[in-house]
């Protein structure tokens, strides 16, 4: 029993990682119905630049997040105006190759410039076990990575809810060509996605290695990713409360189903990926997706 | 009216000279000249294929085209539709557009997108009061309306952003008549009460001209005749092509 409940805190802070990522994949989504690949590989590449800060620059923890949040949004602003605004947002193929090429040049100039070898991250949340449950702890790690996917949703639904820029996104979402009618510059309102999914993203990867228990390596993400997009799809795609639904419910599969039905935990990678495969084939529109309707 | 015969007169809402347009490699509009004046309402006819939404789509900046758009005096043939929302175009294009995963009230809200003053929720009211069903309905999907509805508010979303140009495509399409009678008459009232321009394209002529200042018939991208609407709508070959009797 007490393994039981530590493997479910367990799955709980890695699939807050998932969850994440999984809604930094929802952003993009939403807006232009592509699956950024390189989606894992911004966020490890904002990891590294938050490291620098942090490590080599000396800034407070959380406040060189924040910057490295802000950075990997301008610099995921600037790869959209030049790598994907140019390409025609109806026509998906060359636009996943793009994001297919981003993903092994952002790996390849991460480990040129800081190296493949695994590195510290310092830690975000205080260490140590907030509870204990008999033998189970509920380390204050797992708090941490909850509140802040609690944080994020939050932040995310009130963006989009309540300001102007969110009502644009959520417009050139719905209907490109009426968005323009009124007045909406798509570009610009597309870009805005592309950089709050990279901040969001950068910060998923921070709270990932910033467990004890994990490093910060260029590789991080790539395994991430595919459990990311299981989690986005079982959630639905383009819902961001879905995509933490989601996330969770991944992280929980791979600590719980996994070891229970006695999968080899190299295989757990296979496990995320039968259930994108279930979900595709059984419910498209996943959880809590809106259903494709097709208008008349 | 004006004397609409100088084309730099100011009461020109709309002067169009040699407009040509299309998709790609395929040429639509061949060379059209035409005009709006402040307040008029204004019938394009035709047939399909004619060129009709091409011309609206032209005009409103969502195609490339070539020739002289001028909008209250000034040259907007090379501007493009994000811009000429906020030089004071509205367009309504065939099949609605309206935003369908939105609430009814956020497409009206993002119709004010352009604007920045504090009367938009005094606007959406207004809206609301001129169609109570949308009041209604406000919180619902506007993809869940039915078509009736989402004219209507394609309609009011369109005049959120208080133009001085309204485009309306084919506004009758699909719908049954009484409806369409009934949308008519509200743009009638509503050219009355706010002075707004138009510009309409129909295929449905009696209803049309009906509410219409003039009318031009255009016929494979190009004008083939013009006049005051009560003259079009007793000419025998309009009434022949387009009227049915």
């Amino acid at each position: 029993m007490d393994l039981f409940i530590a493997r479910i805190f367990d799955g709980l802070s890695n699939g807050a990682t998932y969850a994440l990522i999984a809604m930094a994949l929802v952003m993009i989504f939403k807006a232009t119905t592509l699956i950024n690949f390189a989606q894992g590989e911004f966020a490890m590449f904002g990891g590294f630049i938050v490291l620098v800060l942090a490590t080599e620059r000396g800034l407070p923890m959380w406040i060189a997040v924040v910057v490295g949040m802000l950075i990997s949004a301008l610099l995921a602003a600037g790869i959209e105006r030049t790598l994907i605004r140019p390409f025609d947002p109806a026509d998906h193929l060359p636009l996943v190759i793009i994001t297919l090429g981003l993903f092994l040049a952002i790996n390849a100039i991460a480990g040129i410039v800081w190296r493949f070898d695994p590195r510290a991250f310092p830690e975000l949340f205080p260490s140590g076990n907030a509870l204990s449950v008999g033998n189970a702890t509920l380390s204050w790690y797992t708090i941490g990575t909850l509140t802040t996917i609690a944080v994020v949703a939050g932040g995310l639904t009130l963006l989009l809810n309540k300001t102007k820029v969110g009502l644009a996104f959520r417009a050139v979402s719905s209907n490109l060509e009426s968005s323009e009618l009124v007045g909406i510059k798509v570009g610009p309102t597309l870009q805005f996605g592309w950089a709050i999914a990279a901040a969001v993203g950068t910060l998923g990867v921070c709270v990932f290695v910033a467990s004890p228990f994990r490093q910060l390596e260029p590789q991080v993400m790539v395994t991430g990713l595919i459990f990311a997009v299981s989690a986005a799809a079982l959630g639905g795609l383009d819902s961001l409360g879905g995509a933490i639904v989601g996330g969770l419910a991944i992280g929980l599969v791979q600590s719980i189903a996994v070891p229970y039905l006695g999968i080899p935990s190299e295989l757990s990678l296979l496990a995320a990926v039968v259930v994108l495969m279930l979900v595709l084939l059984f419910k498209p529109s996943g959880l809590f997706g809106t259903p494709q309707v097709e208008r008349v | 009216m004006s004397d609409t015969n100088t084309s730099t007169s100011p009461e020109l809402v709309l002067d169009v000279k040699g407009l040509e347009g299309g998709y790609g490699q395929i040429q639509v509009l061949h060379g059209l000249d035409f005009h709006v004046a402040d307040g008029e309402i204004v019938i394009i006819l035709g047939a399909n294929g004619a060129g009709k939404t091409t011309t609206l789509r032209a005009v409103s900046g969502m195609i490339a085209r070539t020739g002289s758009i001028k909008l209250r005096g000034e040259e907007i043939s090379s501007a493009k539709a994000p811009d000429l929302v906020r030089q004071g175009v509205a367009h309504v294009p065939q099949g609605r557009g309206t935003l369908p995963e939105l609430s009814v009230e956020d497409n009206l809200r993002v119709g004010a997108y352009i604007r920045n003053d504090d009367e938009v929720d005094a606007d959406i009211d207004q809206w609301f009061d001129v169609y109570p069903v949308l009041r209604e309905r406000k919180n619902q999907r506007a993809g869940s309306l039915s078509g009736g509805e989402q004219q209507m508010l394609a309609v009011s979303r369109a005049l959120m952003s208080r133009p001085s140009l309204l485009l309306l495509d084919e506004p009758s399409l699909g719908l049954a008549p009484i409806i369409v009678a009934e949308l008519f008459e509200r743009f009638a009232e509503i050219n009355k009460e706010t002075g707004t321009t138009m510009l309409v394209v129909e295929q449905n002529a009696q209803l049309a001209l009906g509410i219409g200042d003039r009318g031009y018939v255009l016929e494979s991208g190009e004008i083939f005749t013009e006049g005051p609407a009560d003259q079009l709508i007793n000419d025998d070959a309009i009434r022949k092509a387009y009227l049915g009797v």
